[in-house]
């Protein structure tokens, strides 16, 4: 029994080949798992096509008033602007608005007006109070002007201040594709190392020449790369379809994603340490991003919610991802103002990566 | 660990590099469980492969072959214990040695959603081999038909032929394979019996793990019988057989002879007569089968000789189980 001892020459092994042959190998595969393309891209897309139809409803409907008795103000509306209809008291008014029936209440007692707007839809209410409020003030400065014919009032024109208002798809796309960054990362880093424990695919590279930090490497590259994309593809869609008008820095969202994803990634490994199978990695991911999300003013604004919520709020790395995207895509802020939040981002995905790394037991793929 | 000196003496156990593909000196690896306490998986383990040996390590699920081919292959750090392979200490990884070695795993590992082309060309690359030997591995192992097919709607037997060929694609000098033919056919089994002899034919050591006896016997030049994390008995298949001497079990059918006559036949042996059978446990196989012959009592003939499995038993003490 005799070894051949002449070997035919051959490419050093290892390196930059492994790298790029790790790298198209683990995105082919990407490529082609439907569930992965369904779930980075095309759901954060039914997301934002659901969320805008519900948030953008109000803004489209008539507001519905309640006269209570007389309230002359309101004759002054122009038609279609409001839906009027007579309440024969205050009282019967506010149940009316507490039922969702209508969206503000309007009391008028000689010179003074008082609004009652719906709490039971606060973002109608709201709109309603506006435009009510604009009409009181249309109205006192037609008195004025009546009083003082020579004298320059200043005016308001209603329709070019609404044309200006944050619409809802401009807070909506940037927390809906935090959130999609958010669980891609999370939910792809966790299934896939419940993969490796199962399909022992890492240990059988181990013993290849390449290094493991080779194979990691083009994994979270693979991971970069689909974030990139999810973004780009997102944003054309939220700016060709929603009219989102994209700022001139919103290239910036690149390195904002890159970081985000890097700190999901993270998370993704910790969790899928603990999970023993692909359901427990995915309802553990659940877990984790849902809360993350809710806290994180992705889906309404922050103002909006409980101040325990807002407290939560900077625990989550989301709100960071929305609150930089959303200065920068939308706000057209400079790079410079969102450097906190790129910071605290990195930070936090140091962090998660030094739990990760500690709590990991690599003897398990 | 002095690392690059291949010829350290460990333990007062002299370890000769020349011409040893593997030496392993007394591995030790103890599992602690909650529940199962301590497991000593591997307790004591040591062997040598020479250089294009055709070595099996043989023993019933649960023996501490995979632990021990861990251990070996550098995925596991013993407790205690010694490993070379081709000369070097297979931990911490080097991509000089693993350039050098071959190795399927029991669970086929491929990457997902790949064909079998774009699997082999993968492993091919991190080998540093080209894409003519990646293709060439495909159709030695008789995969090149299926080039193209996605790896998971590939049978058992296939993908454990991929894995193979995937293992040998870097042209390694020492090749693992853990039981690759558990869970398939007998004809699935005996094609890979034809690929495992082809390779260790190129020259090849292949270290081969399994727990049937008759592959064991078939294919291995030594064979090291384990069991409960040890090694019991390590030799050639027909050297430990005939350490054994053990009889030669002949049975025929009954109603040919009569009782006399058959004790006569036994001349001495042991002999048992059970209602339709006659089973004589003879040392002299030859003589009692032309008498038979003579007598014209072959019906239901049945020559049995000593196997590994009675190996197994005397060596264990106890039946084999697969």
């Amino acid at each position: 029994m005799t070894v051949e001892t002449a070997r035919p020459e051959r490419a050093r092994p290892g390196g930059a080949r492994a790298y790029l042959a790790l790298f198209k190998a683990t995105g082919l595969g990407w490529l082609r798992d439907r569930s992965q393309v369904f779930f980075t891209i095309l759901l954060p897309l039914m997301f934002m096509v659901l969320l805008s139809s519900v948030f953008g409803s109000t803004d489209s409907t008539v507001p519905r008033v309640l006269e209570v008795g007389e309230a002359p103000v309101l004759d002054r509306a122009e038609a279609g602007e409001f839906e009027i209809e007579p309440a024969a008291s205050l009282d019967e008014a506010l149940t009316r608005l507490e039922d969702g029936e209508a969206d503000a209440a309007v009391v008028q007692d000689g010179q003074s007006v008082t609004i009652h707007h719906s709490q039971a839809n606060s973002t109608a209410g709201a709109i309603a109070l506006g435009k009510l409020s604009a009409l009181v003030d249309r109205a006192n400065v037609d008195r004025l002007s009546a009083a003082a014919p020579g004298e320059p009032v200043l005016e308001i024109d209603t329709a070019a201040a609404e044309g200006t208002e944050t619409r809802p798809i401009q807070y909506l796309a940037p927390g809906i594709l935090a959130w999609g960054i958010a669980i891609s990362g999370v939910f792809g880093a966790a299934g896939t190392i419940v993969d490796w424990k199962r399909d022992k695919l890492m240990r059988r590279l181990r013993l290849t020449p390449a290094s493991v930090g080779n194979f990691v490497g083009a994994k979270i590259s693979v991971n970069l790369a689909v974030a990139l994309v999810q973004t780009a593809v997102f944003l054309a869609v939220a700016a060709l379809l929603f009219g989102l008008e994209l700022s001139s820095w919103t290239w910036f969202a690149a390195p904002l994603v890159l970081t985000g994803t890097l700190a999901f990634l993270a998370i993704g490994v910790v969790i899928g340490g603990i999970a023993k199978t692909g359901p427990g990695a995915a309802g553990l991911s659940n877990l984790v991003t849902m809360p993350m999300a809710f806290v994180s003013g992705a889906f309404w604004p922050l103002a909006l919610s409980p101040d325990w919520v807002q407290a939560m709020s900077y625990l989550s790395p989301m709100r960071y991802l929305n609150e930089a995207l959303q200065q920068v895509v939308v706000y057209g802020d400079s790079p410079a103002a969102v450097l906190p939040q790129v910071g605290i981002l990195a930070a936090f995905a140091a962090a998660v990566a030094l739990i990760a790394w500690r709590t990991f037991r690599f003897d398990e793929l | 660990m002095k690392g690059e000196n291949p010829v350290t003496p460990v333990d007062g156990i002299p370890l000769v590099a020349m011409d040893a593909a593997i030496e392993v000196a007394d591995l030790r690896k103890t599992y602690r469980g909650r529940r199962t306490g301590e497991v000593r998986a591997v307790d004591g383990v040591g062997f040598r492969v020479e250089a294009g040996e055709f070595f099996g390590i043989l023993g019933p699920n649960g023996a501490g072959k995979t632990t021990t081919l861990e251990i070996v292959e550098g995925l596991r750090k013993p407790d205690s214990g010694e490993v070379r392979l081709l000369g070097r200490r297979p931990w911490p990884h080097s991509a000089e040695l693993t350039a050098r070695i071959g190795v399927q795993l029991q669970a086929s590992s491929f990457f997902e959603f790949l064909t079998v082309t774009e699997q082999i060309e993968t492993f091919a690359r991190l080998y540093g081999a080209s894409r003519e030997r990646a293709a060439e591995m495909l159709e030695q192992v008789g995969l090149a038909e299926k080039a193209g097919v996605r790896c998971e709607k590939l049978s058992g037997g296939q993908q454990q032929r991929l894995s193979i060929a995937c293992a040998l694609v870097g042209d390694p000098e020492l090749v693992f394979l853990d039981e690759p033919t558990a869970a398939l056919d007998p004809q699935a089994r005996r094609n890979l019996w034809d690929l495992m002899r082809a390779i260790n034919a190129d020259g090849r050591t292949v270290v081969l793990t399994t727990h049937y006896m008759e592959e064991a016997e078939a294919l291995c030049d030594r064979v090291a019988i384990m069991d409960s994390g040890r090694i019991l008995a390590v030799d050639s298949p027909a050297e430990l057989i005939r350490e054994l001497d053990a009889p030669t079990r002949v049975t025929v059918a009954a109603g040919q002879l009569d009782e006399d006559r058959v004790c006569e036949l036994a001349a001495g042996d042991e002999f048992v007569l059970d209602g339709d059978e006659v089973v004589f446990e003879t040392r002299d196989a030859r003589k009692l089968l032309t008498a038979l012959a003579s007598e014209g009592a072959l019906e239901g003939l049945a020559v049995r000789t000593a196997s590994l499995e009675d190996v197994f038993l005397h060596v264990t003490g106890r039946e084999w189980r697969e």
